[in-house]
């Protein structure tokens, strides 16, 4: 089976500042790997590009050996057409750090927005998968309500729910409880938990939340300077790492 | 100089002998072209400022010049233009409707540009992590959160509208405040005339002002 996500050669520049250089790594189907490192260290980069909400600079990323958004064609690099790349981007979620959700729409019209409108999927069935994620959440109960009548943590498991109902193949996770007051973190992770339980969804992750990495991730990358310092089993990279920075990394953020 | 006493000034009798004929004037000619200029207005602004944000530049750009040379000449003068360059069979309060309208939809266009950019940069890249398409992403998710932080200036150019109605006397349409100068020269109650045209005006541009409040309440997420 070919990794569902691979990054070959990948280049990111944002002007002159290169955020990520020359960047090669390979998820596994199932794998849960979670990125950490100092702010600015491109991890986040890494998420969007994959969301395709950043253009790539250069290089390749496959995901289940398909080109994303640039393919190898007679040696040259040609960038695919919006439709193609449309087509790929549908077995990708990705849950924000802000939520996003949609505020002119009730909870429920955000779960069922998307697969009504781009799987083309009926509104009673998306309705009825809406209600059921909705339950898994905990929040059946405030489908009728707009978001705006929610706390922070009960709409990022709205937001949980709205990218599961794509059935995503991979879901990136980009600091999904950095903006919650710290008693509202436990019940977004439970949840996450339980969905990295409950399913093989793939998953890119972002967080300073290490016990979580600890438990639902396989695999540990530390950043530094748009490079992968060192990865790792999570028991081994975040107990016993290799590099001075990485320990003053944990250090400083546990 | 002699006092001018109350019954000089102002004779209830006169006023409402009057009152039905400049309301008359109001319903069948102010409010129509109001209500019409209103719709024309919002619908081509929208057009307008969707245009402007996803058009290509060179689509973009003269659109955006025709807009400012719309703004920033007066609508009498657009008005004159407008009624010697149309056949002469047609309707000057149609032609002077859609004046009004276009006129107006340049500024609403212009309210709503600044509605759609102050739509969080998240609720794009949401709708783009949720594989929607273009057309769904302004319609359900953009232009509603645009149209509802442009709803206030939205009333306000409606009720500006509204009092610019009375430029349409400029190519011979009897609106309101020509028919209270009409009814003034036939009685010489000009102060009832114009009196009762300033009260309606204010009492219309009251209700508007009423109403989009109750909208943007009936708006609340």
């Amino acid at each position: 089976m070919p990794p569902v996500i691979r990054f070959e050669d990948v280049v990111k520049r944002f002007g002159d500042t290169t955020v990520l250089s020359d960047l090669n790594f390979d998820v596994a189907p199932g794998e849960r790997v979670t990125l950490i490192g100092p702010s600015g260290s491109g991890k986040t980069t890494i998420l969007r590009l994959v969301m395709t909400l950043e253009h790539l600079t250069e290089g390749y990323i496959w995901i289940d050996g398909k080109p994303l958004t640039h393919d190898r064609r007679d040696g040259n690099r040609v960038q695919l057409k919006q439709k193609e790349v449309a087509e790929t981007r549908k077995q990708i979620g990705m849950v924000f750090q802000h939520f996003n959700l949609f505020p002119n729409m009730s909870v429920i019209d955000n779960v069922t927005e998307a697969p009504v409108h781009v799987l083309g999927r009926g509104k009673e069935e998306a309705r009825e998968r809406a209600l059921a994620l909705l339950d898994q959440v905990g929040l059946k109960d405030r489908a009728d309500e707009h978001p705006s009548r929610l706390s922070g943590g009960q709409k990022q498991r709205v937001a949980i729910a709205r990218a599961l109902a794509m059935d995503p193949k991979i879901l990136l996770l980009d600091e999904v409880t950095s903006a919650l007051d710290p008693e509202l973190v436990g019940d977004v992770l439970g949840v996450l938990r339980d969905v990295a339980e409950s399913t093989d969804i793939s998953m890119l992750i972002v967080t300073h939340e290490m016990q979580f990495a600890r438990d639902v991730s396989h695999k540990v990358m530390m950043f530094d300077g748009g490079q992968i310092l060192e990865q790792g089993a999570p028991a081994d990279i975040l107990s016993n790492p290799s590099h001075d920075r990485t320990r003053k990394f944990l250090d400083s953020v546990l | 100089m002699p006092a001018i006493t109350f019954e000089e000034f102002w004779s209830w009798e006169a006023a409402a002998n009057l009152l039905p004929e400049v309301l008359g004037a109001f319903f069948k000619v102010t409010l129509l072209v109001t209500v019409v200029g209103t719709l024309i207005a919002v619908s081509v602004g929208m057009l307008l400022a969707v245009l402007t944000q996803v058009a290509p530049g060179i689509i973009a750009r003269p659109l955006r010049w025709v807009m400012d040379v719309i703004r920033m000449t007066p609508l009498i003068v657009q008005l004159m233009f407008a009624s010697f360059l149309v056949p002469v069979t047609w309707d000057l309060l149609w032609v002077g409707t859609a004046v009004i309208g276009v006129h107006y939809s340049t500024y609403m266009a212009e309210s709503f540009i600044a509605g759609i950019r102050s739509v969080d940069r998240g609720q794009w890249e949401a709708a783009r992590a949720l594989s929607l398409p273009q057309g769904r992403t302004w319609r359900a998710i953009v232009l509603p959160q645009a149209l509802r932080a442009t709803l206030p200036a939205l009333g306000n150019w409606t009720i500006s509208m509204f009092k610019d109605t009375p430029y349409l006397f400029a190519i011979s349409v009897l609106e309101m405040v020509t028919v209270a100068q009409q009814a003034g020269n036939s009685t010489f109650r000009y102060n009832e005339a114009f009196t009762i045209a300033g009260l309606i005006f204010l009492a219309a541009s009251l209700f508007t002002a009423f109403a989009v409040r109750r909208l943007e309440k009936a708006l609340v997420y």
